[in-house]
């Protein structure tokens, strides 16, 4: 299993893309993906500090030459200013998951425990059950999911990756980044 | 000046130079008719089917390079547009489509003639865009034009609610209409763009090393209007050209380095060619599936030089040895410069000498044929006819014996394979070229699917000469029935079809009906002397004659049957009488693959 695991890692790309801040233009990026048949992890899209573009979070499954066509193809949508891919890069990946799980009475100590030691909150409480806010990376989530599991989860949403590069260089919003 | 969203939109399309409009009017484009009634330098042709608009739009642009334009109503009438619009997409013509919609205040509210355009049309367009506010039309005017026709070409779709047209604005076309775009995200490479030294180098050397080279010529050379650069680079290193079916045209097909087209249906010498070769330049060419078939046996032995404006080409289909992103004129003039003169080679005589082994051929029986009714075209047209065709049989075996003297004189929609462009494309080809003969070559399916166009030519007077090449049958189809599915024949049969010479006379044109050579040869005679009306001649076939030669689908030049091939080995095996059947497939190709191999040895 452990290999399985890694060969996915190997061929998964974090890659963000910024947009002009036009409606519409999420959907040309989900096509483009569709269409050309290159498949989604997970996808986070938000403003930027510029009100005018907007950043998305693509974390994609593929070997090089299908990164390569992926942000290609993403650079010829004439609404993409620029395409980013953090794969090779240091750089922080963030994601958050809210988790509604069973808290009966017997097993809150047990639960809190947990979650203090994943650094999550218990956003919500009530007699069955609890909210929990937990954000890191995939793996730490993946984790903190499956230990709440043995207690029941009965809802979780989750954001998707949203990734910056370290340090003080920037995704410029200006310039295309090709070849 | 107060003015309509309508009247800014003539303004800027006469800015941008437009002569032709081909449209059809409707509900949500009222306010533009309105001020299209008041227009007079621009010409709009009233179509019959907004189909025939966005062809007749690409036919308009193929012929010239300008950039076509067509117009239609909201709905049903922006939706009939979309296989025009897909056909352009794939061959990467400039258009910019013009459609209605619905006021803005009931866009998403399911109205009457509502369809969103835009997101139907978001991946067969290069760019498209909803107009929400007048204020905004003139520089998504300027913006759909600019993308058309920079950088790799293709179709840009502007949406125009109706509220959008009507409201009234202070415009100054002088002043208000962008002189420049400038898109911060959208830098296509340019005819003067920056030449990649290191990468010339490369290719100058690779070219250098090469014992044998093939150049392999796509659209990319005609978009970028290269021919002249094609040729003279072939001139100097005596390379041999060979040309994709968008890429005819890029050099004068009777230069005596040019070797026809490639591919599925092409000329066997060029695919051997290219299978033999040490080197492929391919310039402006994609690597379609109907050229490579197996890519993994394609031009195996072929270092790779791959010339594209278009960045995403380069390692879509074969990682090249070395890439050059750019105009095809402008990295050709340069790499012209650089590359060192090349006497010819014995590899130029073998690829004569297969030229000699394997031609192309039809029976020579007296009857009439397709391949004969376009050698006529060529010589009752002294060579200078605009040729569209349709898709189909009649399509190939013009792409192999229709001869292009110069650029742009080749219209057919290659990477969709549209039924139903010829005839539109072709009226398009004759409004922007009134002094040039334009044939429209097409079957007696394709034509079926546009026909309603022959009354637009009609009624502007345009003298399209359509050769329907009539196999009573869905030829191509038919053709890969007996090859592929044991001869079942499934839906091809076309026996029960309209009299076409009846139809193009009720149409108001001039119908004639060739059975024989001559026959053909005089109806030929007989439509270049019309010029004031279209012309449909009936050219009645045998229905089950096929295109040679055939690579089949996802195979290789090895896998190639030779009609010779083919015929004589069916004759072989079935001396005693019987009929042919796919059982015996593979005994042919057992057999064919020999006659190809022995093609291979003689290379060395």
């Amino acid at each position: 299993m452990s290999n399985t695991i890694v060969a996915q890692l190997q061929q998964q790309h974090t890659i963000t893309v910024l947009v002009d801040n036009h409606p519409g233009v999420l959907a040309r990026v989900a096509g483009l993906f569709a269409r050309r048949g290159y498949n989604i992890e997970s996808l986070a899209v938000s403003v930027t500090d510029n009100p005018e573009i907007s950043r998305m979070t693509i974390v994609v499954n593929g070997d090089h030459r299908v990164l390569e066509q992926i942000t290609k193809q993403l650079n010829k949508l004439v609404e993409v200013t620029k395409v980013v891919d953090y794969t090779e890069t240091a750089a922080v990946e963030r994601d958050l998951a809210l988790i509604k799980v069973n808290a009966e009475a017997h097993h809150r100590g047990e639960i809190m425990q947990i979650v203090e030691i994943f650094r999550g909150r218990i956003i919500d409480m009530s007699d069955k059950a609890f909210i929990i806010e937990v954000t890191g990376g995939t793996e730490k989530l993946d984790k903190i999911i499956h230990l709440l599991e043995a207690y029941g989860i009965r809802e979780m949403v989750r954001t998707g990756i949203i990734a910056m590069a370290r340090g003080s260089k920037t995704a410029s919003r200006t310039g295309r980044d090709t070849e | 000046m107060l003015m309509s969203g309508a009247q800014i939109l003539l303004e800027c399309l006469r800015k941008e130079g437009v002569t032709h409009i081909f449209g059809y009017p409707g509900g949500a484009v009222l306010p533009i008719y309105d001020a299209i009634f008041d227009c007079h330098d621009i010409k709009h042709i009233l179509v019959r089917h907004e189909q025939g608009a966005s062809h007749m739009a690409d036919g308009f642009a193929r012929s010239t390079g300008k950039v076509g334009v067509c117009l239609a109503t909201s709905g049903p009438g922006a939706t009939n547009l979309v296989t025009g619009i897909a056909t352009a997409y794939m061959d990467s013509i400039p258009m910019v489509a013009i459609t209605g919609q619905v006021r803005t205040s009931v866009i998403g509210k399911d109205a009457f003639q509502e369809a969103d355009i835009t997101g139907i049309t978001m991946p067969i367009t290069k760019h498209n865009r909803l107009v929400k506010r007048v204020e905004d039309l003139a520089s998504a005017i300027a913006e759909a034009f600019y993308i058309a026709k920079t950088g790799r070409p293709g179709p840009t779709l502007v949406d125009i609610p109706l509220d959008v047209s009507r409201n009234q604005i202070e415009f100054d076309v002088e002043t208000d209409y962008p002189k420049q775009v400038n898109i911060p995200s959208y830098r296509p490479a340019g005819p003067s763009g920056r030449v990649p030294d290191l990468q010339m180098k490369k290719a100058v050397q690779l070219i250098a090393e090469a014992e044998r080279p093939v150049l392999y010529v796509g659209g990319g050379a005609i978009a970028s209007g290269a021919q002249a650069e094609v040729t003279a680079l072939a001139e100097r290193t005596n390379i041999l050209v060979t040309t994709t079916l968008l890429g005819k045209g890029a050099i004068d097909e009777t230069h005596p380095l040019a070797i026809g087209m490639l591919g599925m249906h092409g000329n066997a010498y060029a695919n051997h060619a290219v299978n033999n070769a040490d080197l492929l330049i391919a310039v402006g060419a994609r690597f379609d599936d109907r050229v490579t078939g197996n890519v993994e046996k394609f031009a195996v032995g072929a270092r790779i030089i791959h010339i594209d404006i278009d960045p995403a080409e380069i390692g879509k289909v074969i990682q090249p040895d070395v890439p050059i992103v750019g105009d095809v004129k402008n990295i050709l003039t340069e790499l012209i410069k650089q590359v060192q003169p090349r006497e010819a080679t014995a590899w130029n005589d073998q690829i004569m000498e297969w030229k000699e082994a394997f031609p192309l051929v039809y029976p020579n029986d007296g009857n009439l044929y397709a391949e004969y009714a376009i050698e006529q075209v060529n010589e009752i047209f002294d060579h200078d006819a605009i040729m569209a065709t349709d898709v189909g049989q009649h399509q190939m075996w013009a792409a192999q014996y229709f001869k292009c003297n110069r650029p742009r004189q080749w219209i057919t929609s290659g990477g969709l394979g549209t039924m139903g462009f010829g005839l539109p494309a072709a009226i398009g080809a004759q409004f922007a070229n009134p002094e040039k003969r334009v044939i429209c070559l097409s079957g007696d399916g394709s034509i079926q699917m546009c026909i309603q166009e022959l009354m637009t030519a009609t009624v502007y007077g345009v003298p399209v000469i359509t050769v329907i090449v009539n196999n009573r049958s869905l030829g191509m189809v038919r053709q890969w029935q007996e090859m592929f599915y044991e001869e079942r024949y499934s839906a091809v049969d076309l026996q029960a079809s309209p009299d076409f010479v009846k139809l193009v006379e009720a149409y108001g044109g001039v119908g004639m009906r060739a059975t024989t050579r001559e026959q053909l040869r005089d109806a030929l005679v007989k439509a270049k002397d019309v010029t004031d009306r279209p012309v449909v001649i009936d050219c009645v076939i045998p229905t089950m004659e096929k295109v040679y030669p055939m690579i089949p689908s996802g195979q290789s030049v090895k896998e190639m049957m030779l009609r010779h091939d083919l015929e004589q080995v069916k004759a072989s095996v079935h001396a005693d009488g019987e009929t042919w059947s796919f059982s015996d497939e593979e005994r042919v190709l057992e057999q064919v693959v020999e006659v190809g191999a022995t093609g291979a040895e003689s290379a060395e």
